[in-house]
Order: structure tokens, then sequence, then C-alpha cells
């Protein structure tokens, strides 16, 4: 088991360079430079803008800026933003507990409600409850969040006047402060929960249903096993393999955090810095952002795979 | 003659026989603006008047929190690293400059004790000296005393084109120098008719030399100030997330009595305009946002028993349309648009013109800027006293078809004219941003119906902007026949606006298109009023080089302008802010107070 952990790792290190190659390349060559406000400025004469570029680098080959980075990264060193020429990293750092708790909290509510509605739903396939939960499950995943968070925002915020739209980094402490944090996410975390709830409550229906019809479920009935018990237990445990590997897979999104929900509610994450970062071409922070974003789909990958000889022993590593 | 009656009235006011406010009355009603009458009255000699402050509060503090939305959050903290107002705006809560522009645009000292005037010494007769007495007793926010160490380490520090500071070219050509530890005076190389520039407005922010001493030059990015500031402003700093939130708390020693009135200060970043116009005035979540440039129809409807506002600023900002003097579809020596070619179609006075005539500013204000923009002829557009009287803009397809009928375009069978065997065809190209695409097909409307055939390209806004080299799609490479986009007037003095378009400045190959002369219309009239102005030390003299220049690019029409736009700002109903728009808007932060 371990020696196929770490064999695994030792694939990951030249597919991961290999990202970082293309990444590399794409951002280098991608249009628009980081000074580009600069450029409009009359205040800003032409020479601070090629002392800035030389100075950053912006003038090297490609091929050594690569290099340059890959060195640093090496040692640890993220690089700076160009833009707030702040350490990569301290900026990152601000910004993942925040997506942490938003994505978390949404990919949490996402499954609370997925897996109990799918499991029930397939039990009783074509059930009212079933033609209820998939008509509302299609809904879900054809409303874009775009749509959905400014749907919420003009019914509880405006028209209402219940919910705060702009998400902010309350000061203080306690219960009040702890309540002030909920409530603001309340909005954000139901437009990305409801909207990842649809598709998942579709795919754990449908890997129940691949399951309870299997001979050994059959079995386990004519034993004389109640309902619930050949459910959770024999049922559930091997349709989990297919979900466990869209949670897993999922998984980085929830630390890259929902680029478009984050604009909508100023939600002060990885994602909102990943978009701005994008369009004002800082690009140390957009590869530092979507290199880590490729890390972590690397490392959940692996931990799928794992996961799937826990669920299932007759999935053996090797 | 206008000339010499204001040279009379100048006198008159000096001497007492006409009062200050009589003066600014009259010239107003020849049509210049009190800022402009005060800007003359003070270069004539006449120490600056400060407009009446209605700040109310009688004690600091007590006003609660102030909540700013800025869509583009600050980036960064040092005012002299600041790429855009945005940094501009985030570091000005923090740091001061010895005067900023007032809301009537006067100059209205800061950390300054006084406002430099011939009477008081401080402006030499020959603009070339200028002395700044500080204001005693000011201490940064760490407790220590602000001096005119301070000042002159600003200008060292600014200065060094290793520091590679955004305000590099405002302390660049002069020297600054300590009298004593509460006087300082800069000396220009050249008479300096415009001497409020260094130390004033967003790039004139002082910062503290015990903090920054060791960061200037190569080491600047490494200073921990840089994220933390420590200034003299109204607000102490306690927290900052690039491009999310600035906060703050007062400053319970800052130097202006009874200021500042809130207790805290947030300003959050992020989001989109119209979202950030909805949080300010439908749902109050926010005291004011910035830049509010969304089309007026939807600011309207939001204001419909909304708890907030829009507010206006006039300052200079132009939105136009530039004409490329050379050909963008021939290559010479591996560059297109090059000097050595001449437009093949637009080199003729006449197709200009006829372009000029074709842009409906009416129906653009109508359908698109609404109360954010006036109609004007001119690419200067104030201080008023710079604004020309001579120009005039027409909006007639007819004129427009009989102009181009006179240069030899005929119509052909498909409505669009040609010319030996060439049509009619122009590319027209802007940024990609709602009015202007707006703006492009009404443009092309007209266009279309005076038989020239307009091809509409938008480029993505930060490739359009950026001073990347190898992109053709910027607006400095400007491989289009016309192009239209906004140019901010940065301050209430024209020299760096017009500036811009001296030959010397022209877009090349060889400057790598960092050249801000991008229509590369060269006209030697221009250039030599440029050069005069850039001199001048008569206010009157100066004015009239400017609107030379500009009534040179409006008869060569280098340049269509099509609005004259405001800065829009949305604002609760209880908050007074001290707007400019000679500023930024956080300029005046410390007169903000909410009427309760």
């Amino acid at each position: 088991m371990s020696q196929y952990i770490l064999r695994r790792l030792m694939i990951a290190i030249p597919s991961l360079l290999g990202i970082s190659v293309v990444l590399f390349v794409v951002l280098a060559l991608a249009p628009g430079d980081p000074f580009s406000e600069l450029a409009t400025n009359p205040n800003v004469p032409p020479e601070v803008q090629a002392a800035l570029r030389t100075k950053f680098g912006l003038d090297d080959p490609i091929y050594l800026r690569y290099l340059h980075w890959l060195a640093a990264m090496a040692q640890g060193d993220w690089g700076f933003s160009f833009v707030s020429r702040i350490d990569v990293d301290t900026l990152i750092l601000q910004r993942l507990p925040t997506t942490l708790y938003v994505v978390g909290s949404s990919q949490l509510l996402a499954l609370l409600i997925a897996i109990p509605v799918g499991v029930y739903a397939a039990t009783r396939p074509y059930s009212l409850f079933d033609q209820l939960a998939n008509t509302f499950a299609f809904i879900g995943f054809s409303l874009p969040t775009f749509f959905t968070g400014i749907l919420f925002i003009l019914v509880f915020s405006v028209k209402l006047d219940w919910l705060p739209f702009v998400y902010t980094d309350v000061p203080g402490s306690g219960i009040p402060w702890m309540l002030e944090m909920i409530r603001q996410a309340i909005m954000p975390v139901m437009v990305l929960g409801l909207f990842q709830a649809a598709s998942m409550t579709r795919f754990v229906r449908s890997a129940m249903l691949d399951v309870i019809r299997l001979d050994y479920v059959t079995t386990a009935r004519a034993k004389g096993l109640g309902q619930a018990k050949v459910i959770v237990k024999h049922v559930m445990r091997n349709a989990m393999i297919p979900v466990v590997t869209l949670i897993a897979l999922q998984m980085p999104a929830v630390f890259g955090g929902a680029i478009v929900t984050e604009q909508i509610f100023r939600i002060p994450g990885i994602g909102s810095l990943l978009i701005s970062s994008i369009l004002a071409n800082d690009t140390p922070v957009v590869m530092a952002v979507t290199f880590v974003f490729a890390c972590l789909v690397v490392l959940f990958n692996l931990i799928a795979d794992v996961l799937y000889g826990w669920l299932d022993p007759r999935i053996s590593f090797r | 003659m206008f000339d010499n009656n204001l040279r009379g009235m100048i006198d008159k006011v000096k001497d007492g026989r006409m009062d200050r406010r009589a003066f600014v009355k009259r010239m107003i009603a020849v049509g210049l603006t009190a800022p402009m009458a005060n800007q003359i009255l003070a270069i004539g000699g006449v120490a600056m008047a400060q407009s009446p402050n209605p700040y109310k509060p009688t004690k600091r503090g007590g006003g609660g929190p102030l909540k700013l939305l800025w869509w583009q959050g600050p980036t960064l903290l040092n005012p002299h690293f600041a790429t855009g107002t945005k940094d501009q705006d985030g570091s000005r809560i923090f740091y001061e400059p010895l005067a900023s522009w007032d809301v009537d645009g006067h100059l209205n000292p800061i950390l300054a004790a006084e406002i430099p005037s011939i009477q008081n010494g401080g402006l030499a007769a020959d603009a070339k000296s200028v002395v700044w007495k500080l204001k005693p007793g000011v201490k940064w926010h760490d407790g220590k005393p602000f001096s005119a160490d301070d000042v002159v380490f600003t200008w060292e520090y600014a200065s060094d084109p290793a520091t590679a500071a955004v305000s590099s070219a405002t302390y660049a050509g002069m020297t600054v120098e300590k009298v004593d530890d509460l006087t300082v005076r800069i000396k220009f190389k050249d008479p300096t008719p415009f001497w409020a520039n260094a130390f004033v407005g967003a790039y004139g922010c002082v910062i503290p030399k015990h903090l920054f001493a060791e960061f200037k030059g190569g080491k600047s990015r490494e200073a921990l100030t840089n994220l933390k500031p420590v200034g003299t402003g109204p607000y102490k700093f306690i927290e900052f997330k690039p491009g999310d939130l600035i906060r703050g708390e007062i400053n319970q020693d800052y130097h202006m009595a009874n200021r500042p009135y809130f207790d805290t200060i947030e300003m959050k970043g992020g989001g989109d305009a119209v979202s950030a116009a909805r949080a300010v005035i439908q749902t109050g979540e926010y005291d004011f946002a910035w830049n509010i440039q969304v089309e007026d129809e939807v600011l309207l409807r939001l204001e419909k028993g909304g708890k907030g506002k829009t507010l206006y600023a006039v300052g200079g900002d132009i939105e136009f349309i530039a004409v490329n003097f050379t050909d963008p579809n021939t290559e010479v020596d591996g560059e297109r648009s090059s000097m050595k070619t001449k437009h093949p179609i637009l080199s003729d006075p006449r197709v200009r013109q006829a372009l000029a005539l074709l842009v409906d500013r009416d129906s653009i204000k109508k359908v698109i800027y609404g109360r954010a923009g006036r109609a004007t002829a001119n690419y200067l557009n104030g201080p008023e006293e710079f604004v020309s009287k001579n120009t005039k803009w027409e909006f007639s397809i007819e004129k427009a078809s009989a102009l181009l009928e006179q240069a030899g375009w005929k119509a052909g069978s498909d409505g669009i004219r040609e010319k030996d065997g060439k049509k009619l065809k122009l590319l027209y190209q802007t940024s990609i941003n709602g009015p202007r695409q707006k703006t492009q097909a009404i443009v092309k409307q007209a266009c279309q119906k005076a038989g020239i055939d307009v091809e509409l390209k938008s480029v993505v806004a930060s490739v359009f902007f950026s001073s990347d080299v190898a992109n053709p799609d910027t607006y400095a490479h400007f491989y289009a026949d016309i192009e239209m986009f906004q140019i901010p007037m940065t301050q209430p003095d024209p020299a760096l606006h017009m500036r811009r378009y001296h030959s010397r400045n022209v877009a090349t190959k060889e400057n790598k298109w960092q050249g801000p002369n991008f229509p590369r219309w060269v006209n030697k009239d221009y250039d030599a009023a440029v050069d005069a102005a850039d001199t001048e030390i008569d206010p009157i003299k100066r004015a009239d080089l400017y609107i030379k220049c500009n009534d040179l690019m409006w008869q060569d029409n280098v340049m269509i302008p099509v609005m004259h736009r405001l800065a829009v700002e949305a604002c609760s109903n209880t908050v007074r802010p001290a707007l400019s728009g000679w500023a930024n808007q956080t300029d005046n932060l410390q007169d903000w107070y909410r009427e309760t």
C-alpha cells in the first residue's frame, strides 16, 4: 500500500513539472502586461515603465523566467505579486480561510442534501418523491450560479432586506460576530450548495440504482435482512465508490474557490483573487494559484484511489 | 483686450480696491470658473482663497463607521507605487500631501501651514522656486514628529529612478532642500508655472523618512511599510487585504480640529459597478461607492425610493475618437502605422472633417451617458480658463456627404463611396466596454448613411491599454483607422495632458510604442505652443497657448471629442462627502461627515 502511494507520488512529479511548463508558457504568451494602467497615465514616464519591466524580469526570455520561477519555487519562494508587490503565499493564505469556509460549507450542504435525497429516490424509482427530486435536480443544474446569485440578491437583499449581499470581513469576536459571519454567508452558500446538490443528487441516485439491482442485494433481502440494513450496509457502501470519486475530484474546487459566486457576493476568496489577477495580468499570482490547483487535483486523485481500496477490497493496490 | 482688463482687475484685487468675490464673479461672467479665477489670482500675485468649509461637526469622532465600496479594490498602499486611482485612493486614507485641491478647485493646505503666494514670500516672481511652510506639531501615526526632512526624503525617494516610483515624473527636474525643520524650498530648473504639482494631490503624499530611509532605490519593494502604512492622515491603519479590504480607525492626534468625524473606516473592494451602486443607492449597505460608470437609465431606476443618490464631479476627462495619420495597412521596415507612411484616406482633411460631422453627440449623451457626460467639441475641457470658446461641433450627415463628394469619394452601387476603385472603408477600434460598443454602433450607423463602411473592432481592455510591445492590439500601436477611448486628466493643469501630442512623443517601434502621441500627428505650431506653455509664467498667455493647442487639434480633427465625462459616485443620503473633479475621491476625507 505505502509502496503504491510512493509510486503514484513519483509519477506525480513529472506530470506536475509538465503542467507548470504549460501554465508558464501560456501565461507568458498571453497578451497584456501588469503595468497597463501606467501606460495611459501621462504622469508616468516611459522610463519608469521600462525600469519596472526590467526589475520584475519581464523582458527576459521565457525559458529563463521559467527556470527562475522553478528554482525559487523549489526553495519555497512563490514569488511576489507584480500588482500588490506582496509575496504570493501571503496573498493566497489571506484568501484561503474565506474560501474554505464558504465553498466548504456549500459542499457540505450539497452532500447533506444529495446523499439522503439520492438514496431515498433510488429506493423508490419513479415514485412521486423521485419525480420531484429529479425535476428539482434538473432545474438546479440548469440554472447557472450567476443567475441564481442575482435572483437571491434581488429577493433577499433588495426586496425583503433580510440579508446583506456584500460579504466582508466583519471585525469583532464572540457570538454576535459568529452570527454575522453566518448571516452573510447564507446566500453564497445556498447558491453554491444547491447547484452542487442538484448534480450530485442525480449522481447518487444512478449509482444506487446500478447497485440495488445486483444479485447480492436480492440475496441479502432473501436472507431476511431489513430494508434499512440492506440499503445502508450492502448497497450504499458499494454505490459510494463513484460518488467518492466525484467528491474527491471536487475537493480542489473547494480550495480553488468559486469564481463566479465570489465575484457576485464580493467574497475575498481564491476565486476572486484568480480572476482579478488574470484581469490585471498579475502572472506570478495566476501561476501560483493555478499550480496549487493542479497539485490539489493530483493529490485528490490519489486520495480517491486509496479510498476505493478501502470501500471495495476487491480493488487491490498494485 | 481681455488680457489688459484682467491685469487691471488683478491689480485692483491686490490693492484691495476690488474684493476677491467680485473678481471671481466677473470671471465667471466672462466664462471662466472659480478655480480658474483663483489660480489666476494666485499666479497674478494674490494669495489663494480657501473655500468656506461646510464641515459641521464640532468634535472629533462619534460618527460611527464609514463604509466605502470600491469595485476595484486597492491593491497596494504606497502612493508612489500606485498603479491607478484605486491605489491612490486607498493610500490617501493614511498618507497626506502638503495641499490638495478642494471641492471648488482651490488649493487647500493639509500638511502645509499656508499656501505659498507672492505676498507671503512663498512664490518666487520668476516661478523658479517655491517655499512651503509646514504645519507645526503634526505627528506620524507612530508618534514621531513630521518635519521638513520627511518632505525632502519623499522627493529623494520618488525621484530616484531605481525606486521606480510612478510619481517620478512629478519629482524629476527639481531639487528640494530643507530651510529649517518646518520649511522646505523647491527649486525648478526652468520657470514652472504649475508649481503646485510636487507634494500636492495623489502623487504628493509625504512618506515618513524614519520608516522608508532604508528602502529607497532598489530595495523599495521590501519595505514592510508598503503594506502597513504609517502616515499623518485622519485615519490610522488596522488591516489591509489587497484587492479586498482596507480598515482604519480614527487618528485621535489628527492635526485638524474636530476632524475626522467617523470612528472607523472600511474600504471594501471587488465586484462590479452596478452592484456597487445597488449596495449604496438601493439597499444602503454601504455609504459611498466610487466610479459608477453605469448607464444613466440604470442609476435613475435605482434612485427611485432608494437610500442614496448619485453625485457628479466635473473634471477634465475626455472620451474621444482619435484619427490615425499614418497607414495601418502598409508595413515599412517591419512597422505598421509607420511615420514614413501617410494614411491613404484620412490624410485628406475633408474626410476627417466629414468624420467629425458624423458623431452624433446628442444621441450618445441621451442613450448612453445621460447626466455623466457633456457633449463637447474640445479635447481640453477644464479648468475653464483653458477651455476654448472658438470651437463648435455639429452633427450633419448631409454636410459630411457633401465633403466626401468634394474629396472625390463617389457613391458606388452598394451605397459605399469609392475613389479610384477603392472603397471608403474604415476600421474603428476601442476597448470592450458597454457604453463604448453602443457609441460605436451609433457612429457606424451615421457613417453608413454617409456612405462610409465602418468595420468595428473591440479589444479586451487589459490588452488595449497595455504597454505590451509585442501586442499589435494596444491603443498605442494603433493598427486601425480610428480608435476610441478615454484619457483622464489627472490634475487641474493641462501641461501633461497637452504635452502628449508633441511630435517628439510619437509612438513608434523605436520607442517601443511608449510615446503617447498615438495618432502620430505632427504639427509644428502645436509643438511650439506646447513648448512655450511649459515655461510661460504669465497665466493668461499660458492659457491662450493651451487654447491654441486645443484649437489646432480641433481644426485638424486629430481627436474627435465625443463626451466630456464627469466622475460619477454613489452616496448615501446622509453622508456629506467632499468631492472635487480635480482630486481623488478620498483626498478630502477629513471633511466628510454624516448629517443626522
